[in-house]
């Protein structure tokens, strides 16, 4: 368990101080779009140099370390118990060395005890697969873009939203104009259509799994991506809500069924500190590979 | 690039426009959503807390204690303000702020007190944690720690050329409004 517990601070590390390489390639194009001298553009530069600041002094890109969600894919004999107590020890480690902030407060009493772990703290979600390895992905996601994600019930009359595509379209479209400057944009979208209440939530965040630059393997998912992601950067909110040409570097979106009667659509947001990463581990527990 | 040091004047503030980038320079206080609501429900200030004419950074940096036992701010980008608005106009009246730094821009109770008090909200970018802690040259005290945990205490801190921009002035104008304006108008022609 001790080579486990330093591979998951490893990784809690890394996750916390470095870009993966696509969000960050996706932000240097965005700087070549953006009209020279603004505020737009500045915020932008500020924001490359903090990237490539918090790799080399190892230190959290943003202050806010988010919530800290795991994602395990482990061979069926996984021990799922211990694993979790590794994670919970990992987490308070990490938190003492300054990967993490002193982030979870009791909701209840207000009370912040410095550890990171208490109850949904961290959230650790477990998938079988027939592979002997474990994959471990973590996503730390900061509060600012969580408040600003938004779940829709179709049809919406206000937004003049039916249950298709097009009434999808105007909700998600609706969350991008609601979040603007306070989900620190450029963001990216993962959007779940269909599903319950929590599975929406639950499946648009996974959406945050992918890399920025791959396709939706389900054409008319692959259109819609392109489409957000293109009508947005056309709205002029920009880099922070400064006004400009970023809106979006991103828009991830699955479908998920749905009762009859319901249809959700569940959207939430990411800053562009987009902090993802994964490792393989073998046997032992030790880091074989990592996966962004 | 216009460069300030707290404290603050009325006029030097009032001389301020959207749009204008600014440096900051001298001693500010954070204080986020529980010192917020503390303050509007009446709480004390310590004596050594004195807002009049300086700056309330939103904002809940990650502090380590390094070998000499010394505070070391890691990590400090702005929060989003929003949350604050139900509170930050009264503040800023009661105790005499000249600025708000935070992220995300404010409503318009926030922007008329700017304007009746001589008030600005300067925006940092937000999640550039490092590139913000690198402006902060030392800690000089910590308030409420215990009570209100690290990331909401007051701290005290020393910055040196923080880069900011005026996104809502003293004059009632702000660049949150007029985004807002323009975007919603572009999206309609979209659907």
């Amino acid at each position: 368990m001790i080579a486990l517990q330093s591979s998951l601070v490893e990784l809690i590390r890394k996750t916390s101080a470095e870009l993966p390489d696509d969000v960050h390639q996706a932000i240097l194009n965005s700087l070549l779009n953006e009209k020279k001298g603004t505020i737009a553009e500045s915020a932008l530069k500020i924001i490359d140099r903090n990237i490539v600041l918090a790799k080399q002094k190892s230190q959290p890109i943003c202050q806010d370390t988010g919530s800290i969600i795991f994602y395990v894919s482990g061979p069926v004999f996984l021990d799922q118990i211990s694993f979790e107590t590794t994670a919970r020890i990992a987490v308070t480690e990490a938190t003492k060395k300054g990967f993490l902030r002193q982030n979870s407060v009791n909701s209840l009493t207000g009370v912040n005890d410095g550890t990171n772990v208490g109850p949904g703290s961290p959230a650790i979600h477990f998938h079988q697969h027939l592979a002997p390895t474990i994959e471990v992905r973590l996503i730390l996601k900061g509060g600012g873009c969580e408040n600003v994600g938004a779940q829709y019930s179709l049809p919406n009359e206000k937004l003049k939203a039916n249950r298709d595509l097009d009434g999808c379209r105007k909700v998600i479209l609706d969350a991008v104009l609601q979040a603007q400057g306070k989900g620190c944009g450029p963001g990216i979208l993962g959007v779940c259509i269909g599903g319950d209440r929590a599975t929406g939530y639950e499946f648009s965040k996974q959406q945050f799994l992918r890399k920025i630059d791959d396709r939706n393997p389900i054409p008319e998912l692959d259109r819609l991506e392109a489409d957000i992601v293109e009508t947005s950067n056309r709205l002029g909110i920009g880099p922070m809500g400064f006004g400009g040409e970023t809106t979006l570097l991103g828009a991830k979106i699955c479908a998920a069924n749905r009762l009859p009667a319901s249809f959700f659509v569940s959207i939430s947001y990411m800053c562009w500190a987009y902090r993802r990463q994964g490792v393989t581990l073998n046997p032992q527990g030790e880091i074989n590979s990592w996966l962004y | 690039m216009i460069h300030l040091t707290i404290p603050f004047t009325e006029e030097k503030i009032r001389a301020l426009k959207v749009g204008d980038a600014v440096e900051i320079s001298g001693t500010i206080f954070t204080g986020r959503d529980v010192v917020h609501k503390y303050l509007h429900e009446g709480g004390a200030l310590p004596s050594e807390v004195n807002l009049r004419d300086g700056i309330i950074y939103h904002c809940g940096p990650v502090v380590m204690k390094d070998p000499t036992g010394q505070w070391r701010v890691t990590a400090a980008g702005p929060t989003t303000s929003i949350r604050e608005e139900p509170y930050q106009g009264q503040i800023i009246k009661d105790f005499g702020l000249r600025g708000v730094i935070g992220k995300g821009g404010m409503g318009d109770r926030t922007l008329e007190a700017c304007k009746s008090a001589g008030c600005v909200y300067f925006h940092a970018v937000g999640g550039a944690a490092q590139v913000l802690a690198e402006c902060i040259t030392s800690v000089e005290s910590v308030h409420f720690l215990k009570e209100f945990g690290s990331p909401e205490a007051i701290w005290e801190l020393t910055v040196e050329r923080f880069p900011v921009v005026v996104t809502m002035d003293s004059h009632g104008q702000s660049l949150h409004r007029e985004v807002l304006a323009t975007s919603t108008a572009a999206l309609a022609k979209s659907l």
